[in-house]
């Protein structure tokens, strides 16, 4: 083999791999584009003042859809109109989840920390039963039951109620303990044994020792059962019915697209859709690695 | 076996060996899941049995406050010198015996009453009981109406409340039974000549040696009221016949027995049809929704991976964005840009072309549905094998290039063995997960078109959006309850048999 075929080899091998990037560049951009844009699309449209288009841009762009979620004039006088008599109480939703969400977010967290702290560091007598237990109520999806959760709401009068929503979201948390669980387990045990032969109770290395190396997990969990309520439909829809005032942001933006109210409320919808989804989306990217080590199992060590 | 035994076999044998492991693997894991039931059953029986051995000898062997224990609760711990022990324990029986006598035994009677009568026209079902005898079949159910509703029964307070009756009382068991036993045990640690603990030290032990009782037992009270006792009032509204008819209050429901399965099985053509398809039709979209996201998912992780890529953070945030908006958001989007009016087909008639009914047509619909969840769950995908990627052992590469083993076969041979191995758990989750994906059926189609060949149902309806529609269009209680009932039984029966295969919970002890 001559000096000039190696280098021609080299040189078309190069040349090879040079297209496959570029090939592979060119793919990713298309799926990039396919990906974005119709969030592209959304976002234009909430600044649309052409009402609802079957065009891909908007001709003319307004802020009215984002001032219109807050604030109604009265068609016949022009008044502002009180947001308990709103058609679409945006702020109301807004307020509503936000209730929900604090509150199961702090009831889950603490739920979920004193199950998998319970399971991964002591050991009792019943602890396999418990976890097996767990793992085949995991498997009932939560709304299959939900009439008989409906009906028990009714009867301890808590019907249409946010608390409802609340005691729905948070009172199972106790399941969700996998994830934490496994964050648990990588906590050196000899942490645990060091403050047992000091003479601390269980309850002490609990508070003490290892809440303070667990803040990860606990922003974690706190950060998914907060996002929870935003993006449930199911629940909400089932539970509150025709409570108009009681209803939570994703609901109340799904009956901005029903047919009476779809032409005139479309780009309103929009607006409403972009504002919920920008926090949301930053909380998610910002945990994206702790979502991925809790699918796999633990199997991510990046 | 290894993962790296595996890596280094020929292909042949690779092959040879994927094929035997599924066949052999599936009998084993079938096999093995009734072995667990048969283990757990024997160990529940064993545990019952010594219960009971228990029992009788901790009576014989017992002195004359351990006796006087087994009928009035907390007298032995208090004859042993235990004395806040024991008032705990004679709290519980008062209590008890309060609740049951005021609430509790008449809903334990009224679950199975016969009839009652209202008045002289009408007789209702005394609660929840049997058909009664003389009920007046009305076509408008206009005869049920009931003038004076104090006297009926509300039905599901009656089934609500029996089975929180029975919750108390199981509950009120294990209390009595942790009084015999401590009450024993006081005994004998007299007997040594030692004094038994006192109430202080004891509700110390909650902090420490029983912390985890102190830790379970609200989780435990949370998960028994809001998603246990839902799960059995649920399991037994498929026996009644719960349904638009039949709403309390005003008008009650009553047991009809196995008549709601029957229905969905074979006795009514259009309801069995109807499972029938759906359950066909959840299964195909369950299978091609999980396997175009993985593969597609995966082979979109190795292009943004790949080493000559640049602006590696750039790609990964642009699909992760979409996988972060909210999927209620972004499904009704898709649906807004694929109506057939919408700036989809605008823009494909603007060609020249005719529209097409991405959501209209029951075909259509169907391929659509699975491509729009293409479009919501690779980046997930993509996401989770980003990380598996960046964790397979470098050498195995250097290796594999130094015997002359080129780009593709690296991936044939190394990256997709690894993924897969490490994924197959993620694998099966995602399918019973697609199996009730809910958000992308309902949001993209509402479960439409509808089809009068469906009870109550449309042509890409899965069970779960079905059981939806019966609950909140039709309030088919009952049948939701049933078709509730098969979903579970699908999932667990998948899961278990997949938990069985899969090794992950053996190692949960490796860390510590």
């Amino acid at each position: 083999m001559t000096n000039t075929s190696t280098s021609t080899m080299q040189s078309g091998y190069a040349a090879k791999k040079k297209a496959i990037n570029t090939l592979i560049y060119v793919i990713l951009a298309i799926m990039v584009i396919i990906w974005i844009s119709p969030i592209v699309w959304l976002v234009l449209a909430s600044f649309s003042g052409d009402g609802v288009s079957t065009g891909v841009v908007p001709k003319t762009f307004t802020l009215d859809n984002y001032i219109r979620l807050f604030v109604e004039h009265d068609p016949n006088t022009g008044e502002i109109v009180p947001m308990s008599e709103m058609r679409f109480p945006y702020l109301q939703w807004i307020i509503n989840t936000f209730i929900v969400a604090v509150l199961s977010c702090v009831i889950s967290t603490l739920l979920i920390l004193m199950v998998s702290y319970a399971f991964s560091r002591l050991r009792f007598k019943t602890r396999k039963t418990f976890l097996n237990l767990g793992l085949i109520l995991g498997m009932f999806p939560g709304f299959m039951s939900m009439a008989a959760t409906y009906n028990i709401m009714e009867i301890f009068g808590l019907k249409q109620q946010l608390l409802a929503l609340v005691i729905v979201y948070s009172a199972g948390a106790g399941l969700g303990y996998q994830v934490a669980k496994g964050f648990f387990d990588t906590i050196p045990r000899s942490l645990d044994e060091a403050a047992k032969i000091d003479g601390a109770t269980r309850n002490q290395i609990f508070w003490i020792i290892i809440l303070p190396l667990s803040k990860p997990i606990i922003v974690y969990t706190a950060l998914t059962t907060f996002i929870g309520p935003w993006a449930d439909y199911i629940f909400v829809s089932y539970f509150m019915k025709d409570n108009e005032s009681a209803y939570t942001v994703a609901l109340g933006l799904f009956k901005m697209l029903s047919n009476e109210t779809y032409s005139e409320y479309f780009t309103v919808f929009c607006a409403g859709a972009v504002l919920i989804a920008i926090p949301i989306t930053i909380l998610f990217v910002i945990m994206q690695r702790f979502y991925v080590a809790g699918v796999t199992g633990g199997a991510v060590k990046g | 076996m290894d993962f790296l035994d595996y890596v280094q076999m020929t292909r042949g044998q690779k092959i040879a060996y994927n094929i035997k492991s599924f066949f052999t693997g599936i009998p084993g894991a079938i096999a093995g899941l009734f072995a667990a039931i048969g283990r757990l059953l024997k160990k529940l029986f064993t545990t019952i049995g010594n219960g009971f051995k228990g029992y009788g000898s901790r009576f014989v062997k017992g002195d004359i406050g351990t006796k006087l224990s087994y009928v009035i609760m907390g007298a032995g711990s208090m004859l042993h010198g235990q004395i806040g022990k024991g008032l705990c324990f004679l709290v519980t029986e008062i209590a008890y015996i309060y609740f049951m006598m005021t609430f509790g035994l008449s809903y334990i009677t009224k679950i199975y009453s016969t009839g009652v009568q209202v008045d002289e026209k009408t007789i209702v079902d005394g609660v929840i009981g049997k058909e009664p005898p003389h009920y007046e079949v009305d076509a408008l159910f206009g005869a049920r109406q009931v003038t004076n509703l104090d006297t009926l029964d509300d039905s599901n307070k009656v089934l609500l409340f029996f089975v929180l009756t029975v919750l108390v009382c199981i509950a009120f068991f294990a209390v009595y039974i942790t009084n015999t036993k401590s009450a024993y045990a006081s005994q004998e640690i007299k007997a040594s000549g030692k004094k038994p603990m006192n109430f202080l030290e004891e509700m110390k032990m909650f902090l420490d040696e029983r912390f985890h009782v102190t830790l379970l037992i609200i989780p435990v009270v949370g998960l028994l009221t809001f998603t246990v006792l839902p799960i059995i009032f649920t399991i037994f509204m498929a026996f009644t016949n719960y349904d638009k008819a039949h709403q309390p209050p005003g008008n009650m429901y009553w047991w009809v027995g196995f008549k709601n399965f029957a229905e969905v099985f074979y006795s009514s053509p259009l309801k069995s049809q109807t499972l029938g398809k759906i359950i066909v039709w959840t299964f195909v979209w369950a299978i091609f929704a999980t396997f175009t996201n993985y593969i597609l998912g995966i082979v979109l992780a190795l292009m943004i991976n790949k080493k000559e890529i640049k602006f590696k953070g750039f790609w990964r945030t642009m699909f992760v964005v979409t996988a972060a908006v909210p999927q209620f958001v972004t499904l009704l989007i898709m649906k807004l840009l694929l109506a057939n009016a919408g700036p989809v087909n605008s823009v494909i008639t603007g060609m020249g072309l005719s529209a097409i009914p991405f959501l209209s047509d029951a075909n259509w619909a169907r391929v659509t549905v699975i491509i729009v969840n293409m479009w919501v769950g690779i980046p997930y995908t993509m996401l989770i094998s980003s990380g598996l990627l960046m964790n397979i052992p470098e050498d195995l590469y250097e290796s594999a290039r130094i015997d002359g083993a080129n780009a593709f076969q690296q991936f044939t041979k190394i990256t997709f063995p690894y993924i897969f191995f490490v994924t197959t758990p993620y694998l099966i989750t995602t399918f019973v997960g697609n199996i009730n994906n809910f958000n992308v059926i309902f949001f993209l189609t509402g479960g439409g078109p509808d089809s009068t060949d469906y009870y109550k149902a449309g042509q890409t309806d899965l069970l779960v959006t079905w059981l939806y529609k019966l609950t909140i269009d039709s309030k088919d209680y009952n049948l939701a309850a049933v078709i509730g009932i098969i979903v579970f039984i699908i999932c667990a029966a998948g899961s278990l048999i997949t938990f069985n295969m899969s090794k992950a919970s053996k190692n949960e002890e490796e860390f510590s």
